[in-house]
């Protein structure tokens, strides 16, 4: 039954070469391609959620080196993100197919777009460092054509600004888990951390190295100060931002870093390594920070982006904060954002289409000529907001230990 | 035949039947790539023989039924039949691209042939070679060869490119012969498995070592000895570019590996190797600076080589540490092969930019006059390789470099590696933001909206090694199992 996973990556690797290949003129073959395969997927993954709830083991292992191993298998978080993730490429291709009917370079774009899922569903699927950190890496080098796909001078510099964030984060990580197979040997994601029981590594190596998982992590998570380019590569078509907003890339880091803190560290053993302290901190100083210069921006795409900035770290928040509700909190969050921010960007995206509209002072009035746009909108926003119903009893739990979490995010 | 083909045999018959095709294809003045061809094709298949018949044991063959010393002999050990293979291969692959890239008939083509066929035999005997004066014979067939491939790009600056590199190149081989020389007066043989018994630590294998490493540093281009390279590399027709930087310049790298840890081990001193680690240091992060500020895509691809033959030396002090040697052999072999592919399909890709776009000039490229997806494909996998981003061979190699630096503790060395993969992506992005570009470009440009067309052949050709350096990241553990079927590095 392990053959499940390796045929979850390949339903969006297959159809992304294949897409790649498909002339510009041909848009119903491409579509169905890509809409079948996003189909495909999300079978696949109903597949794999009803055979583990059976209790079902999957687990795939491959020699990658002499005595490191690339491996993947489906945990509970596993199942939460690949869920997240496909059913969120589904919507998100019926979206952009509408969206991009005029644009240029449509198999580039759909591509590298099945190329992003296939690097999230490995971030999920990945059951050690190494192999996180091999989709982490794919992960960035699929998004880079979608941020320039416009190919303007000002896409070209938001795309550098975006590589040289993303992959100055990607060395910090790369040299952390290196670092940490150097001293330790090779890491494997477990549900109470592999390293709480080592008594023979320093604990000031063990905060040298978390603080460069972090740091790595944190760049796609889009911690304070590591959050710049995630404003900046709004240029992006809209339905690029929801994607690498909502789903893959942001999602990405802190799912990284739940791993790192619960998998790999174990939270007790964080915790009296002294280091969930500064994370929450960081997480803390980030939500305020992205809260408030959302205020400020007027640039609608601009103004959720710093929402993101801001939402994004109440996973790390919770995380951090290292209590199983908190936890329950932070993962259960990263599925309500997501969904929540998808929708909002897709609203943008209407606007600006549509209307032409991408300020907020624009605004004015724009619920009576696009009111269905706008009531998804507004139901977004409040989802995002945190307003009851939209957020569930384990939620509300965590914004008890986390009063900053009342804080308006636009 | 088949007795021939398989024993010790294949070893003469690798560095002959190239040999012949390059006699054949002079003599054949106007179908001289057919001869050519045919020898490229055959001396894959005889790599991947030799290859298979390394795996139980080395292979040794005494030219003529003379041993050593009195006669020469050939040796092959899974090492020399990796260089053996991934020569071959590369070579293939090129030739198929240089079938589209010279016009039929004109006089490169016709000089072309000939010549790689010759730099085939020379690349095949110094791998085999087991005699050190055989090696000389070697490096001078490779340098005249190289030089007159350079030549082959019509204009003052590869002539005098070409020129330099001879100058360097000679001085190079007369370093090395000294150091030879000195070996023979004390210990009267030259084979380098007698030698490696008899030599110990003395002032004068010291002299010895340092002579010959010096030359072949030369010939390596070693940052500080680089400065001849990138204009030789960038001045040269494509394929040779590709060739030169993917085989050449590993050729006098394993001459170097040999000599270090097989000959004269014992003179070879931690300190050295030091020196070699931090030079390569010092090319990783010069040669990267210098490819960020390279106006013209083949200046950055050159300055990219000099680079990635630091990565090679920086191994050196891991090498020399038992702790770590093993885990360091693995990743020099994936640096070289690895590279051998990415930086050969780099250029390949650059040669039909250039082709396509008619011009190099970074500054003025834009996505409308590059040629196809295929091109583009190759050379961002192929950078993807060179970063050492996963998942490709690059960055199993890195991966090795730094897992072995970190369990010795050698901080600067993986620090530097990191930066040098930071450096690294930010000059290969530069040339692939360009396939995105759809702006104007500054200077007008009456040819922008022309574009040559690059033929199927060249396109895929520069793709499929592309692939090949794609696929190292996912094959590690088969193709070290390979090499270390038994490695003799003791």
């Amino acid at each position: 039954m392990s053959v499940l996973l390796p045929l979850i990556l390949l339903s969006s690797l297959i159809p992304g070469i294949a897409t790649f290949f498909v002339p510009e003129e041909r848009a119903r073959l491409r579509n169905t391609l890509n809409l079948g395969a996003a189909l495909v997927k999300t079978s696949l993954v109903v597949a794999l959620l009803v055979g583990v709830s059976q209790g079902e083991l999957y687990e795939v292992r491959v020699a990658l080196l002499p005595g490191v191993e690339f491996l993947l298998h489906a945990d509970a978080w596993s199942l939460m993100f690949i869920s997240l993730s496909s059913l969120l490429w589904l919507v998100t291709t019926l979206y952009a197919i509408g969206y991009l009917a005029h644009s240029r370079q449509r198999s580039r774009f759909f591509g590298f777009f099945s190329l992003c899922v296939f690097s999230t569903a490995g971030i999920a699927l990945s059951g050690n460092l190494i192999t996180f950190l091999i989709f982490y890496e794919l992960l960035t080098l699929a998004t880079y054509p979608l941020v320039v796909h416009k190919g303007t001078p000002e896409s070209i510099s938001a795309g550098r600004k975006y590589l040289a964030y993303t992959l100055f984060g990607g060395t910090l990580f790369l040299a952390g888990v290196v670092w940490l197979t150097a001293v330790a040997g090779p890491i494997e994601f477990s549900a109470t951390g592999v390293l709480a029981g080592r008594s023979d590594l320093s604990p000031t190596l063990l905060q040298g190295i978390f603080l460069l998982l972090i740091a790595g992590l944190g760049v796609k998570a889009a911690l304070v100060p590591l959050h710049s380019w995630l404003p900046a590569s709004m240029v992006a078509p809209a339905p690029v931002s929801a994607l690498l907003h909502a789903v893959a890339v942001v999602k990405a880091g802190a799912f990284g870093i739940s791993r790192v803190v619960y998998d790999v560290y174990g939270v007790e053993f964080s915790a009296a390594l002294g280091v969930t302290t500064p994370l929450a901190i960081a997480a803390a100083i980030t939500i305020l920070y992205g809260s408030t210069m959302a205020l400020f921006q007027d640039g609608l795409k601009r103004r959720l982006a710093y929402s993101t900035v801001s939402q994004v770290s109440y996973i790390a928040l919770g995380t951090a904060i290292a209590g199983p509700i908190a936890t329950i909190g932070g993962i259960v969050h990263l599925v309500h954002q997501g969904l929540m921010k998808i929708t909002l960007f897709f609203c943008a995206g209407n606007l600006d289409e549509t209307l032409g509209i991408t300020k907020v002072s624009q605004m004015n009035g724009v619920g009576r000529r696009m009111p269905w746009t706008m009531a998804a909108f507004t139901i977004a926003a409040l989802g995002m907001i945190g307003v009851p119903p939209w957020r569930d009893s384990c939620r509300n739990g965590t914004s008890a230990t986390a009063p900053w979490k009342a804080v308006p995010t636009g | 035949m088949s007795e021939l083909m398989t024993g010790p045999a294949l070893l003469a018959w690798l560095i002959s039947l190239p040999l012949l095709g390059a006699l054949a294809s002079i003599a054949l003045k106007h179908g001289g790539r057919w001869p050519a061809l045919t020898v490229v094709i055959v001396n894959l298949g005889l790599a991947c023989l030799l290859v298979a018949s390394t795996q139980s044991a080395p292979l040794r063959y005494a030219l003529g039924g003379w041993e050593a010393p009195l006669g020469i002999v050939l040796y092959a050990d899974t090492l020399s039949a990796m260089m053996i293979g991934i020569t071959a291969l590369v070579g293939a692959v090129v030739s198929w691209y240089s079938l589209g890239y010279f016009a039929p008939g004109s006089s490169s083509e016709r000089a072309f042939w000939p010549l790689w066929c010759l730099l085939l035999t020379a690349l095949n005997t110094l791998f085999l070679s087991g005699d050190a004066f055989n090696l000389y014979v070697g490096l001078e067939i490779l340098s005249l060869s190289a030089v007159a491939l350079v030549t082959l790009s019509s204009g003052l600056e590869a002539i005098q490119a070409a020129l330099r590199y001879l100058l360097v190149s000679l001085m190079g081989s007369l370093c090395y012969l000294l150091g030879v020389a000195l070996l023979y007066q004390a210990y009267a043989t030259l084979d380098l498995a007698l030698l490696a018994d008899v030599t110990g630590d003395g002032v004068l294998e010291r002299a010895a070592l340092a002579l010959m490493v010096a030359g072949l540093l030369l010939k390596t281009a070693l940052f500080p000895l680089h400065f001849w390279l990138p204009q030789a590399h960038a001045g040269a027709p494509a394929p040779v570019s590709a060739l030169l930087s993917a085989l050449v310049l590993k050729a006098t790298f394993y001459l170097i590996l040999r000599l270090w840890f097989d000959t004269l081990t014992e003179a070879a001193t931690y300190l050295g190797a030091l020196l070699l680690g931090l030079l390569g240091c010092a090319a990783i992060l010069w040669g990267s600076l210098q490819a960020l500020r390279a106006q013209r895509l083949k200046q950055l691809v050159a300055y990219s080589t000099v680079a990635q033959i630091g990565y090679l030396f920086a191994l050196f002090p891991l090498l020399n540490d038992p702790r770590v040697a093993d885990a360091a052999f693995d990743s020099v072999i994936y640096f070289v092969i690895a590279h051998a592919c990415a930086k050969g399909a780099m250029f390949l890709a650059a040669g039909n930019i250039l082709t396509a776009a008619g011009h190099g000039r970074l500054a003025d490229l834009r996505a409308a006059n590059l040629p196809s997806a295929i091109t583009l494909f190759a050379l961002a996998i192929a950078g993807v390789s060179l970063i050492g981003l996963p998942p490709t061979g690059g960055f199993i190699a890195k991966w090795l470099l730094l897992q072995s630096a970190l369990q010795v503790g050698a901080w600067w060395l993986a620090g530097v590696v990191l930066l040098g993969g930071l450096l690294a992506a930010a000059y290969v992005f530069r040339v692939l933001a360009v396939c995105f570009d759809v702006s104007p470009p500054p200077t007008s440009m009456e040819a922008s909206s022309q574009r040559t067309i690059v033929s199927a052949g060249r396109q895929w050709s520069a793709l499929i090694l592309a692939l090949v350096a794609l696929a190292l990241g996912f094959l590690a553990a088969p193709v070290l199992d390979l090499f270390d079927a038994n490695l003799v590095t003791d």
